[in-house]
């Protein structure tokens, strides 16, 4: 007998191929794990199991971020000025994956609006790491990371604006993946800030990772005006060395305010790396150190433009006994807004006043194009750019909400390439404790490359985490 | 004190004639039942994104190169953001300090821009305000929401409520011309806004400006136009200063109301919209539009003038008014080219009785209209006569011989004894100004003519009859 929980997505989909499986008994085995979830990874989980379909991706069932829109299923974004409410359409990346053989398991917690690197923001609870069940997941699309980590299910999509798969990736130990911007649809993503959110897989390993990366990509969706034919392909990787692979160190995201057992891990990395045949250098991201600030200009900026249609009218949250228009909207918003979505509201707000706008939206434009030059100059020399991908390991729930600040700063190494608009992989990469002591934690590995490189990056990644060799069978007891 | 000049802005919005709307797929609506024509896009549903219609980016093309201006390479959209029911998103996607055109003229004013944006949804306030204070509730019909306009703004360059009318005539023809909108203010597929300071004569400086919003007749903007140059000409006069607000016009009362004060104006937050692309216009787009646009009005008003020999004001207010000039072609179509003038002077006389209706959707068929003019032209029916005909062609439609016929409209002339039979009634009737003509005074001989017009009730040649008079007067 299989044990069903610790084959990864491929192979299942390989067992189901061979007819070892019935997709509905796979279906059926995770839809009960997830019913069971003890770490609040979930919003809702399927009730009956979907009719077999003959996708390239065999019927493994898939966990999706709350904030795609899926018809007649709760997509909430993890808000409770959306809460109960079911589209009626589906996003296109979960249609196009559900035709490919991923039908939808379940709906994974979140931040809300995908604001926050904990998952602690979200209106329905924080999700637990399953790590460490007084720890956070990471965010936003903590739910999710959580929720494959644990084996609640075989794997999952999210979404990452400044960070938000790759850090909680990282967090949980399991391999993330943000995509270059364009390269899948976001049409029926529950927009947070339009110009970097990107949706993209959250999977057990980088083989996952690949499969579930093939069927988002390809043509343009007509409904998303910004995005992209996919040139190339994605294929499995399966190189196992890197030789001839120039991977650059960015000084400015690999130093400062990350903690040791952290930059333990990732010199280690670096290394092996160098054992399997890359040349390691440092490079340099001259304007990277400006990135969080132009960042948490931008993205609230966006969003506080995104989120003006959660006005009461139409859908979602609507106060009552309104006294007037105004009243009706203010007490709506503040009713159905948490705290840090009314601060990047404020924050974004003020970035785009008149008599501002310049000051900070103009200016953190400026330091996006000069992001962008920075790492376009480095992939000259390079082909990889490598950093942790959090400053540290999981943290304990509680310990950074009171200063959003320090919980901005998790996002200090993933930001830069969601400004480049450029495509960006975290694996596991061993363990370590954190700062206090204590139990050993996962650790990420980020690896940036070029757009449209996602091949490229995922056969690198692959050949490191080859040889790494991380084991996360503890988090799926 | 130096007298005042007025100085007027237009701002004005037509909806385009697009299949679909503009960042949807969702059809335009005519009077559908409410809600009927939405999606998740132009509903603002979670998750949804535009698309910029590319029907909608050839008809603003269109319309900036009928106008004169010149075409950006590469514009963009923006995003207006500010909350009102009507207005799913919260935003409005329009154009900002990137226009897909800029400049032009249209008959000596100059145009500043022409961009391309969405239109609102409908709000309906039940209740006995019709406005939104003080109603019992308000609904929202979406149908409207998301169709696609064009802004056009012009330079202050109007000098008068009149002008303004009258250019705005000239724009509304030269859109129709293009086909891209039905124009129709009472439907509101064109509406117009109007910016208006006063200066001293003679300088260049700009007043404080008012703007007057969402006039939805010619009339009325000249009206409020004017009622606003009042105001603020008694503001000036008894030593006050202007303030900027945004006013709005009452035709039934005359009275202007403010809408909104400076200091309540909105900060419209606007920033480049991150959903959409920036529209690359290239020079096959440029051509394809280029290729589109038909006669406009101005160069039309000149063919009238140097082909057909109209006199300035007979062509333009055939040209300018689009559908009458296409009936004007329609009617020489069946009179010949040569009857021109005299059609041209007859479609006066239609329009006094149809007023702003298009000729094309009365009983008055082009064939029987220049029947008609050439009747006249024949002499076969006298001009009050043919008055008479038209009003019965108006009311019920029909053949003009056939209506001259069975109510014995036809000329009396000569030939008809009758006419010298009633001439000499009128002369024996009336002696005193018989001798009058007789010892030359010319201007006796009207109450003769006048005796015998009411004789035939009219159907009588002027003409004719004077030389009736004269001859058995002479005898
Ligand atoms: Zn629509």
């Amino acid at each position: 007998m299989m044990d069903l929980v610790e084959l990864t997505a491929a192979q299942a989909a390989a067992a189901i191929g061979r007819g070892d499986l019935a997709a509905r008994e796979l279906f059926d085995f995770y839809r009960d794990r997830a019913a069971a979830d003890e770490l609040n990874a979930f919003t809702w989980v399927a009730q009956e199991s979907p009719e077999a379909g003959d996708g390239p991706l065999g019927g493994v069932p898939l966990a999706v971020k709350d904030l795609f829109c899926t018809a007649g299923v709760p997509s909430q974004s993890g808000s409770r000025i959306l809460e109960g409410y079911r589209p009626p359409y589906t996003a296109t990346v979960v249609e196009r994956l559900a035709r490919a053989g991923a039908p939808l398991l379940a709906k994974t917690n979140q931040d809300e609006f995908a604001m926050g690197s904990s998952t602690e923001n979200s209106g329905f609870g924080p999700t637990l790491n399953p790590w460490d069940r007084t720890r956070v997941p990471g965010g936003s699309s903590g739910g999710s990371a959580a929720a494959v980590a644990a084996g609640l299910a075989p794997w999952a999509i999210g979404t990452d604006t400044g960070g938000s798969i790759r850090q909680p990736a990282a967090l949980c130990g399991i391999v993330g993946l943000k995509p270059t911007y364009g390269a899948v649809s976001r049409y029926g993503m529950i927009a947070f800030a339009s110009s970097l959110d990107q949706a993209g897989p959250l999977t057990r390993d980088v083989s996952d990772a690949a499969l579930l990366l093939m069927q988002m990509v390809g043509a343009r969706d007509p409904r998303d005006a910004t995005s992209l034919d996919y040139p190339g392909s994605v294929s499995l990787p399966a190189r196992t060395d890197l030789h001839g692979i120039r991977l650059g160190v960015p000084t400015e995201l690999s130093s400062d305010g990350i903690e040791p057992g952290v930059l333990g891990a990732f010199a280690a990395s670096l290394e092996l790396a160098r054992q399997l045949g890359a040349s390691v250098e440092t490079c340099q991201l001259p304007h990277a150190a400006h990135a969080l600030a132009a960042y948490y200009v931008l993205a609230p900026a966006e969003a506080s433009s995104n989120l003006a249609r959660f006005d009461g009218v139409r859908y979602g949250l609507r106060a009552q006994d309104a006294t007037d228009l105004l009243d009706m909207y203010t007490r709506t918003r503040h009713d159905g807004f948490g705290a840090e979505v009314k601060r990047r509201i404020m924050l974004g707000t003020y970035a785009l006043s008149s008599g501002y706008y310049e000051a900070y939206y103009g200016r953190a434009q400026r330091v996006r194009t000069l992001i962008a030059r920075d790492f376009a100059a480095t992939f000259e020399h390079f082909d990889f750019v490598v950093t942790p991908t959090a400053p540290g390991v999981a943290f304990e729930l509680g310990a950074k909400t009171a200063d959003p600040y320090a919980m901005y700063l998790n996002d200090i190494c993933t930001v830069p390439a969601s400004l480049a608009g450029i495509p960006a992989i975290s694996i596991p990469n061993g363990m370590a404790a954190p700062p206090g002591g204590g139990k050993s934690l996962p650790v990420g590995l980020q690896l940036i490359g070029p757009a449209f490189s996602e091949d490229r990056l995922l056969s690198a990644a692959f050949a490191l985490e080859q040889a790494l060799g991380f084991d996360g069978r503890a988090a799926r007891r | 004190m130096s007298e005042l000049e007025a100085v007027i802005g237009l701002e004005i919005h037509t909806q385009l004639k697009t299949r679909t709307k503009m960042f949807c797929g969702c059809e335009l609506s005519f009077g559908e039942p409410p809600n009927t024509r939405t999606c998740p896009v132009c509903l603002g549903l979670p998750g949804a994104l535009p698309v910029a219609n590319a029907r909608a980016i050839h008809f603003a093309l269109m319309i900036g190169l009928a106008l004169g201006c010149e075409v950006a390479p590469r514009s963009i959209f923006h995003r207006k953001n500010y909350f009102y029911p009507d207005l799913p998103k919260g935003y409005q996607i329009s154009q900002y300090d990137e226009p897909i055109c800029s400049g032009g003229e249209l008959a000596g004013v100059r145009l500043h821009r022409v961009h391309l944006e969405e239109d609102a949804a409908k709000l309906i306030h039940v209740g006995e305000s019709g406005r939104i204070h003080g109603s019992q509730r308000s609904v929202v019909d979406f149908n409207r929401g998301g169709t696609p306009l064009v802004e056009i703004v012009t330079e202050p360059e109007l000098r008068s409520p009149g002008h303004a009318r009258e250019w705005l005539t000239l724009l509304r023809a030269t859109l129709r011309s293009l086909g891209v909108s039905d124009v129709n203010m009472e439907e509101g597929s064109l509406r117009a806004d109007a910016n208006v300071s006063l200066r001293p004569v003679g300088t260049s400086v700009l007043g404080t400006k008012t703007e007057l919003k969402n006039m939805n007749s010619f009339r009325f903007i000249e009206r409020g136009i004017a009622a606003e140059i009042e105001r603020q000409r008694q503001i000036i006069e008894s030593g006050g200063a202007v303030e900027q607000e945004t006013l709005h016009f009452d035709p039934s009362s005359g009275r202007l109301s403010s809408l909104r004060s400076k200091e309540e104006a909105e900060d419209y937050r606007y920033f480049p919209e991150p959903d959409l692309i920036p529209i690359a216009t290239t020079d096959e787009m440029v051509s394809a539009a280029r290729a589109d646009i038909g006669e406009l009005p101005l160069d039309r008003a000149k063919r009238f003038e140097a082909d057909l020999g109209l006199n300035a004001d007979g062509a333009r207010n055939l040209a300018f008014r689009g559908e009458l000039g296409d009936y004007f072609e329609r009617v020489l179509g069946s009179t010949g080219a040569e009857h021109a003038v005299a059609v041209a002077n007859w479609i006066g006389q239609l329009v006094a009785r149809i007023g702003d209706a298009d000729p094309a959707d009365t009983n008055v068929t082009p064939q029987a209209f220049g029947a008609l003019v050439m009747l006249v032209g024949s002499r076969a029916v006298s001009g009050a006569a043919a008055r008479e005909v038209l009003d019965v062609l108006v009311a019920e439609g029909g053949d003009p011989q056939a209506i001259i016929d069975a109510r014995g409209l036809g000329s009396l002339s000569r030939k008809d004894g009758d006419l010298a039979t009633i001439v000499a009634r009128a002369i024996a009737a009336d002696p005193s100004a018989s001798e009058r003509v007789r010892a030359g005074n010319d201007k006796a001989i009207g109450a003769l003519v006048g005796a015998v017009m009411r004789e035939t009730r009219g159907r009588a040649d002027g003409a004719e009859v004077t030389r009736l008079i004269h001859e058995q007067l002479a005898t």
